[in-house]
């Protein structure tokens, strides 16, 4: 079997983002289920919010790449 | 590269070397200027000539009641003034900084969207080199901004304590603020755009080159999940749209932010 262990670990490193952006979205539909009109003020924020958790898992990507992937 | 299937198969699964570009200009290729002419700076070229000439084309008669183009024009502006830098920076200080924030918007979104524009196919944004160049910009105006609000040293302690927080919570959270506010920003604002079109194309080489590769493979079987392959690059396609959409307002809009924390007078 060949393959990258880079693999393996960005994929962990992906289960704390995908939690995060799931958290930030549910937190969205729930405040803008409770409020309507608050959904034009909170939308936003739901972008910063995702897009700062989301860099994480893309900084994972990057370094999964960046990193010396020769096979030991 | 997509113009030769003879040895597209052979490129999967694709690589970082997917991303190298030659020079369009043979005889400088290897050279110091080598990577000066690649199709990724051509279209860069194409993505401002495109953003100029659309805007100075929809603006040269402006109507009272405006034309489809001109409303196409006025209501990108009017998105980044009102919503972007309206909203998060202020009415009163913000609606200086709509010139910068909507060209930046609609720069990154041209140059976004080459990534599925056919026979481009690759967002210049799919190398750090542009990004980086974006996020110094905004970086340096935030900076700017905050010394000239506060002062140097106002500046400083703006952007590093937080106040009523614990005495001795201060000396963790200091250098975590400085690091956080004053460095790591720019790199997280230009590895976010640069991993999304990187991980963008990467997902549709993958699906692309998949698709060949199972297709040239020989089993029979195998011939339908190349094309169900091929049906998924076009779906990756749609939804790389989404993304490249989002990743332009996320970037104007965390520029803003940075903007409107430089101006603030507190936190």
């Amino acid at each position: 079997m060949t393959g990258n262990l880079n693999v393996i670990g960005y994929g962990i490193a992906a289960l704390g983002p995908g939690i995060g952006v799931g958290l930030v979205f549910a937190a969205y539909i729930q405040a803008t289920a409770r409020q309507p009109e608050s959904a034009g003020l909170t939308r936003a924020y739901m972008f910063m919010g995702f897009a700062v958790v989301e860099a994480l898992a893309l900084l994972g990507l990057v370094l999964a790449f960046a990193l010396d992937n020769t096979p030991a | 590269m997509i113009t030769q299937p003879g040895f597209l198969a052979e490129d999967f699964p694709p690589s970082v070397e997917t991303f190298d570009f030659k020079s369009l200009i043979p005889s400088l290729e290897g050279t110091f200027w080598g990577p000066a002419f690649t199709k990724l700076t051509l279209l860069i070229w194409i993505a401002v000539a495109v953003v100029i000439v659309f805007f100075l084309a929809t603006y040269r008669n402006p109507t009272l009641v405006p034309t489809k183009k001109q409303w196409l024009a006025e209501s990108v502006y009017g998105i980044v003034r009102n919503n972007i830098a309206g909203e998060i920076i202020g009415v009163k200080d913000g609606i200086r900084f709509a010139p910068y924030l909507a060209t930046l918007f609609v720069f990154v979104f041209v140059t976004n969207l080459w990534s599925i524009v056919p026979l481009a196919q690759i967002s210049p944004n799919s190398h750090l080199a542009f990004p980086v160049v974006l996020a110094v910009m905004s970086w340096l105006i935030y900076i700017a901004l905050g010394i000239r609000k506060h002062g140097l040293f106002g500046y400083l302690k703006h952007a590093c304590i937080q106040p009523g927080v614990p005495w001795w919570v201060q000396p963790i959270l200091i250098p975590i603020e400085f690091i956080s506010n004053l460095i790591l920003r720019p790199i997280t604002l230009s590895v976010r755009l640069f991993a999304n079109m990187f991980a963008g194309h990467m997902i549709l080489l993958v699906f692309t080159l998949g698709g060949v590769a199972l297709w040239t493979n020989g089993a029979l079987l195998l011939k339908p999940a190349a094309i169900g392959s091929w049906v998924f690059a076009i779906v990756m396609t749609l939804f790389e749209f989404f993304i490249l959409s989002l990743q332009a307002y996320v970037f104007t809009l965390l520029t803003a932010t940075y903007f409107q924390s430089s101006i603030s007078e507190e936190h």
